[in-house]
């Protein structure tokens, strides 16, 4: 068995698992080269990693938009793939890096019901779900502005909102604090710490991964190059230094954690 | 090129419209086949991209202006099937609201701007593409010969419509030089525009070219700092390439046909015939004039009328077997698609 | 659909036209549109009845005369070819201020502007009355095909991406102090579409992973239901059906 999947307690299928991992754009481009990965149910886990290590592309296997190379996807116990892109769909929930590709309905209210109406949920019980899910992220005033009119801290939270809409297995977040100001920033942690859902994130704000993620992988040139606790990771200064991450000014991990 | 409300009679109004029906209907069906789950938003793409620089006019001489048609940019990006729809879609728009196109004449422009455009030019860029070397550039060359014709040949499409449903009987020669002339010119436009955008999208994303599928390596694995090869998973039969034995015939028929059509018709009418030298003296041309500026106001053009009689000359040869080839491999295909589905049945 | 669901064409109101539901006025607009163009040339007065009951929609949908005229501007190209016309056809000639002018070439210009003119008008006041959303849910309701709404609804959206990318462009361009003149220009604009056409590909590319992600399976969910009573079914035939009046008067007259 994988060493990285000793942190599952239970017997019952991991969140997410990926297993050799390989994937080459038509143009030629080879972003992975075998990866893998398990996130047990409820783990909060940051994939962490320079650019162009192929994190993007992982992220778009998991739901099965990029599929075809070798290797596999498995969410809870179920094989991404053509026969069941809809559930997969709907079980792994994409939170993009710009909310303003997530958001492309003209108002918050049909943008969250995007989701849940394309499951086919209808009529009174669509617009439960939609309420639910943005009083989850406190943007429940909104539902009637066009989400170009908001700020972009709120743009993030309703673009989580639209992915929580569909009570997704597993939260994957491409760079969830990127271009917030200092509050938004904490807003967005609060409500991601309040989810009782697995989360995988995307991220270069490694005090940010520090702060939710207990645990932190490293890919590097399309492999899984590290996986372990993350305040253990940001210490390893050599390994660090590798995959050319670099802590903020001044940020020392031990006195954090 | 955009026709309004009664500028062509009811019967023919409504015939076009029933071939543009039958031609959307058709296009709705292949395009379930043509391409998978981008295809709304893929070809949503490629109808505002068309609406977008349909605005953008080009200068085509002294304060003249033309605009794309994107009939031969549509088939390439996104298929004939695909293409013919994002037209009609883009067609259907203009006339809703922009009312640039009469709603009632959304039949004759479809047919024109979209069917003809779309099948001349994909026929002929499929035909190219056949014939040259499978590279990334023959795809931009053939993008931009396809364009080149495509828009000539609407004009022509739109001259035949008017010949038969014409509200005014305006003599159909006239219709007909001013029409290609002017068109011949935007087809060069066309063409630049097209091949620089589908060499552009090859060159970033040739997945995402509809002409120009089917180039990929095997995978690495990279175990212990060591890349081995990987099995494929699940390949796609990528290796279904069209059979390559009408080739040879195809290059030697599209190079000779439009060798002769195009220059030896140019060369052929270089001498004046009797007739045209009287229209000139007697300066019919000058009522040739006003025409030109009939559907994009040309205001310098046609003064040289034997100049023009020459161009139009070879260019109706060239289009006439881009016609011909269009109809011909459509022919072909169809044949030959209901084979193979008829084999797997 | 992003930004551009409030159209330049489009005019806010809460007038009893723009209350109608989209496919009702859609289907009204059309009715109207082929009456006009069955109409026989010969029936001046029909035309002007048909300009009078525009008139009528466009007071009761608060649409200033301005802007109807201003958008009517669309069609001067065809208004060229039409004015040329008695000049150019051939057949019995008539005088006029001292100028021959050809009978058939003059009822060629008055049918290609009397039609042409209304149809534009009654095009204008849809799209100025009705949301761009709302057309395309009534193209819907009208059966059109959904991958044709589809395609449709994603131009709009893309729309809105493009024009932005084209604007940035162009004032990169002008401020570099490039102005398109003539021929040798071309390569720059045939450039820029290029440029254009990538930019707005990634883009749009991005946008619909995120729709992919969130199920999205080749047709729009429906959220909500666009529905018409019989009284607006109604409503909306009052202009065709007047129209359609006037138009067999006009051919039994």
């Amino acid at each position: 068995m994988d060493p990285v999947t000793e942190h599952q307690p239970s017997a019952e299928p991991p969140s997410l698992d990926v297993r050799g991992l390989a994937y080459a754009y038509p143009d030629g481009h080879q972003a992975l080269f075998g990866v893998n990965l398990a996130v047990g149910r409820g783990e909060r886990v940051a994939l962490l990693g320079p650019n162009g290590a192929g994190k993007t592309t992982l992220v778009l296997h998991l739901n099965g938009i990029l599929t075809g190379g070798a290797g596999g996807v498995t969410v809870a116990g179920l094989p991404v793939g053509r026969k069941h892109l809809a559930e997969i769909r709907r079980r792994v929930g994409i939170v993009f890096q710009d909310p303003d590709d997530q958001l492309f309905m003209p108002t918050v209210r049909e943008d969250v019901a995007f989701g849940p109406a394309a499951a086919g949920v209808r009529g009174a019980e669509l617009e439960t779900v939609v309420r639910k899910a943005l009083a989850r992220v406190g943007m429940e005033e909104f539902a009637d502005r066009p989400p170009h009119h908001l700020s972009f801290g709120q743009r993030r939270r309703v673009a989580v909102a639209t992915v929580l809409a569909m009570e997704p297995e597993i939260l994957v977040l491409d760079e969830p604090s990127s271009n917030l100001d200092p509050a938004s920033r904490r807003e967005l942690a609060d409500i991601l710490r309040s989810l009782d859902v697995t989360v995988l994130m995307v991220t270069h704000d490694l005090p940010y991964a520090l702060e939710l993620c207990p645990r932190s992988v490293i890919l590097s040139e399309g492999v899984i190059a590290a996986d372990g606790r993350t305040a253990d990771i940001l210490a390893d200064e050599e390994l660090m230094a590798r995959h050319r991450l670099e802590l903020p000014y001044g940020f020392v991990p031990s006195s954090v954690a | 090129m955009h026709v309004p409300d009664g500028f062509i009679n009811a019967p023919v109004s409504a015939a076009a419209g029933v071939v543009a029906a039958g031609a959307v209907a058709v296009s709705l069906r292949g395009a379930r086949k043509e391409l998978d789950e981008r295809t709304a938003p893929l070809a949503g793409l490629v109808a505002a991209f068309i609406f977008a620089v349909q605005m953008l006019n080009f200068p085509v001489a002294a304060g003249t202006s033309g605009h794309l048609l994107g009939g031969a940019l549509a088939a390439i990006l996104v298929g004939p099937y695909t293409g013919v729809l994002c037209i009609a879609v883009v067609l259907l728009m203009q006339g809703i609201l922009f009312a640039d196109g009469g709603l009632t004449a959304l039949g004759v422009n479809i047919t024109v701007m979209g069917v003809v455009t779309v099948l001349v030019a994909y026929a002929l860029f499929r035909g190219l593409v056949l014939v040259l070397p499978r590279t990334r550039r023959s795809v931009t060359v053939a993008s931009f010969a396809a364009a080149l014709v495509s828009v000539p040949a609407a004009a022509v499409a739109f001259t035949a419509v008017y010949a038969i449903g014409g509200t005014t009987d305006v003599p159909i020669g006239k219709v007909l030089a001013a029409m290609a002339g002017v068109h011949t010119l935007i087809g060069i436009g066309e063409a630049a525009i097209t091949m620089l955008t589908v060499g552009a999208v090859v060159a970033v994303r040739s997945d995402l070219v509809y002409g120009a599928r089917g180039l990929t390596a095997p995978l690495k694995l990279r175990v212990d700092g060591e890349l081995v090869d990987a099995a494929p998973a699940a390949g796609p039969g990528a290796g279904d390439a069209p059979a390559r034995s009408p080739k040879k015939l195809w290059t030697g028929g599209v190079v000779t046909a439009l060798v002769l059509a195009g220059f030896v018709s140019f060369y052929a009418s270089a001498s004046p015939d009797g007739l045209e030298k009287v229209a000139a003296d007697k300066g019919i041309d000058a009522k040739v004039r006003p025409h030109a500026a009939a559907d994009s106001p040309l205001a310098d053009y046609g003064v040289k009328d034997v100049d023009d009689a020459r161009l139009s000359g070879g260019l109706a040869g060239v289009i006439g077997v881009g016609a011909t080839l269009a109809v011909g491999t459509g022919a072909f295909w169809a044949v030959r698609r209901r084979h193979a589905t008829g084999a797997q049945v | 659909m992003g930004a551009g669901h409030a159209h330049k064409l489009y005019r806010q109101g809460h007038s009893p036209v723009h209350a109608l539901p989209p496919h009702t006025k859609l289907a009204a607009v059309l009715a109207f549109v082929v009456v006009v163009a069955a109409t026989p040339r010969e029936a001046m007065w029909a035309f002007a009845l048909y300009a009078v009951l525009l008139g009528a929609v466009a007071v009761r949908a608060r649409v200033p005369a301005g802007f109807l005229l201003k958008r009517l501007l669309i069609e001067i190209p065809f208004v060229a070819f039409a004015l040329l016309m008695p000049f150019v056809v051939p057949g019995e000639q008539t005088t006029v201020l001292g100028v021959s002018l050809s009978v058939p070439g003059l009822w060629g210009a008055w049918n290609v502007l009397a039609k042409g003119t209304l149809g534009v008008a009654a095009s204008v006041l849809l799209a100025a009355t009705t949301e761009l959303r709302e057309l395309l849910l009534g193209l819907q309701r009208l059966k059109l095909p959904p991958l044709l709404v589809q395609i449709a609804s994603f131009m709009i959206r893309y729309g809105d991406v493009i024009t932005d990318e084209m604007r940035r462009m162009s004032i990169a361009r002008r401020s570099r102090g490039f102005e398109a003149r003539g021929v040798r220009h071309w390569g720059v604009l045939a450039k820029t579409a290029g440029a254009l056409f990538i930019r707005s590909y990634e883009r749009g590319e991005r946008v619909h992973l995120a729709m992919v992600s969130r199920g999205y399976t080749g047709s729009m969910p429906v959220i909500d239901e666009v529905t018409a009573t019989a009284a607006q079914w109604r409503r909306a035939a009052a202009l065709p059906a007047a129209a359609l009046l006037i138009c067999l008067l006009g051919w039994t007259l």
